[in-house]
């Protein structure tokens, strides 16, 4: 797909010749002024398609990100519930005490290392790089998202519950009408702070060779030799992402405020 | 006010309730029948166990002994599912309990809509199957006249939606309470006194055969009182099976048709009002309505 781009910017400029022309003023300008920065610039950017680098960079950060988020979140509603379920009612110890120990293991170990055993030992014979990221950083997250979602729970006032169960609903309808969209509403701020880390946080898995964002700005540097402009290229990429990601995440919010008493006006 | 005729079976029998938090015995070894239009009112001091009593009536409180006998089944078995029991039960609790992410007309339907949606759409299906088979057999007995009746049955009957029957009903109560420009407006901009009719009436649109009211008026400002009283006295003279605990004596004096004065576990007096606030019996009960009044 990205090589597809990149043949065809190619073909495009075969005709219109736009690289050579900004080489030109780029190698104008700094020689006029005695600089060497857009040169630099240049050559972390344009030159042999580089940018097509940053590019493949962010879809594969997105692809780990979506995906661990996806796993993440389903994984550790599941897990809030029964460590709730199992606070109010007690019924589901063996299974809470599996949920408590997967979270305390999960949040206690550095997520490197968790990401190297599964990488090096468990999916030892894929090589589908971007899944493992995936699904480590899913399991991973899950164990958060576990914990956020849980104080989401017990910030739902008892009564409501108590308030469904004396109409004659049982537990689970109770549960997925009126206890669980207040506990998501209530997650909601932590829950998007743990997307945005998760973005950024995926940078982790260039430790094992996976091209993400973080890994380009080194593969680079090990071309041109210059190292600043990568390095502050990834970076705004990744600012840039994290910010349309919150502008995204603030509509959600929003549409959930509509119960609150000002209906979510500022 | 409709006759108690005590001959019949009680609606709501109790048994030797108990019940123990921890190490704590909060309710010992009660035992009471209510019948069918009675307005039973618990009263007592703080601590007496009476909200819990009344909690265990329909086991959001686990009784720890004894027997609830509603609808002939002892609901206090933790065999039974309580959920079809709690159906004809409503309760009314002191912090209104509105479901805050639902406007206030999707939180009076949204109990009948859940628990009766499946049973109404087989209902329907059943008849609209039986109208079909009528409609075969007259068809081929030759019966016309028959068979156009029915063919204009089936023609006439409107398409289900019980969804829409039940916002019909949840906005037949709203009107009732005066409050129908607040049905799609969530319960946050509510006021106290409108959030607990609201309450009442989300009971009420189960068709319960007792309602419960647990101290509806305290969490209350004082002049938002007497609405609330007032929408549960009239639905007390309509013939409501109630039991209510409450602090609000003159009420319980006006709307009780026997009162319980409860103390530290046990119902330490019965009676009708007169009874017990002109003539008390027991010290306890002199001495709280001493406080009290």
């Amino acid at each position: 797909m990205i090589k597809l781009l990149v043949s065809l910017v190619n073909l495009i400029d075969s005709y219109l010749g736009i690289k050579a022309l900004i080489l030109n003023v780029v190698t104008e300008i700094d020689s006029f002024f005695g600089w060497r920065v857009l040169k630099s610039i240049y050559r972390a950017t344009i030159e042999q398609d580089r940018w097509s680098l940053y590019l493949q960079g962010i879809v594969n950060t997105l692809l780990i990100a979506v995906v661990a988020a996806f796993i993440g979140v389903f994984v550790g509603v599941l897990l809030s519930m029964i460590v709730f379920l199992n606070k109010k009612t007690g019924k589901l110890k063996p299974l809470a005490w599996i949920a408590n120990t997967y979270i305390t293991i999960i949040r206690g170990t550095p997520v490197v290392l968790q990401l190297m055993i599964l990488y090096f030992v468990v999916f030892a014979s894929w090589d589908n790089g971007i899944l493992i990221g995936a699904i480590t950083f899913g399991i991973n997250s899950s164990a958060y998202v576990a914990e956020i979602i849980r104080a989401g729970f017990e910030s739902v006032d008892d009564g409501q519950r108590e308030a469904g169960r004396s109409l004659g609903l049982n537990t689970w309808q109770t549960m997925f009408h009126i206890i669980i969209p207040q506990a998501l509403k209530n997650s909601l701020p932590p829950l998007f702070n743990e997307f945005i880390t998760l973005v950024k946080e995926t940078a982790i898995v260039g430790y094992v060779g996976i091209m993400d964002l973080g890994k380009i700005p080194g593969l680079i540097q090990s071309r041109t030799f210059e190292y600043l402009p990568p390095l502050i290229i990834a970076a705004i990429l990744y600012l840039v992402v994290v910010m349309i990601l919150t502008l995204i995440l603030r509509v959600i919010e929003k549409k959930f405020a509509k119960s609150d008493r000002n209906g979510g006006k500022k | 006010m409709a006759e108690i005729n005590k001959n019949e079976q009680p609606i709501l029998s109790v048994r030797g309730l108990k019940k123990v938090f921890g190490s704590n015995v909060v309710l010992k070894d009660i035992s009471t029948d209510i019948y069918k239009g009675e307005k039973v009112v618990v009263v007592g001091a703080s601590g007496s166990g009476k909200s819990t009593f009344l909690r265990c009536l329909n086991c959001l409180e686990d009784p720890d002994g004894g027997q609830i006998i509603f609808d002939e089944v002892d609901i206090a078995d933790r065999k039974v599912n309580i959920n079809v029991h709690r159906q004809n039960m409503g309760m009314v609790f002191q912090q209104f309990n509105l479901f805050n992410n639902k406007t206030v007309l999707k939180n009076i339907m949204l109990a009948p809509y859940i628990i009766y949606k499946k049973r109404k759409k087989k209902a329907y299906k059943a008849e609209v199957k039986a109208d079909e088979k009528a409609l075969k057999e007259a068809i081929l007995a030759g019966d016309r006249e028959k068979a156009s009746q029915i063919t204009e049955r089936i023609e006439k009957r409107p398409k289900f939606n019980y969804k829409a029957e039940c916002r019909q009903r949840a906005l037949e109560l709203l009107r009732r309470i005066g409050l129908e420009d607040k049905a799609k407006v969530y319960p946050s901009t509510l006021s106290g006194g409108q959030k607990q009719r609201v309450a009442i009436v989300r009971a009420l649109a189960m068709n319960p055969k007792v309602m419960l009211f647990d101290e509806p008026t305290s969490a209350l400002d004082p002049e938002m009182v007497g609405e609330v009283l007032n929408l549960i006295k009239e639905v007390a003279d309509e013939g409501m099976t109630m039991v209510i605990v409450t602090h609000e004596m003159g009420f319980a004096r006006e709307v009780g048709t026997r009162v319980i004065f409860m103390d530290e576990g046990v119902i330490a007096e019965e009676g009708t009002p007169a009874e017990i606030f002109d003539n008390p019996q027991n010290p306890r009960t002199k001495q709280f309505l001493n406080a009290v009044l």
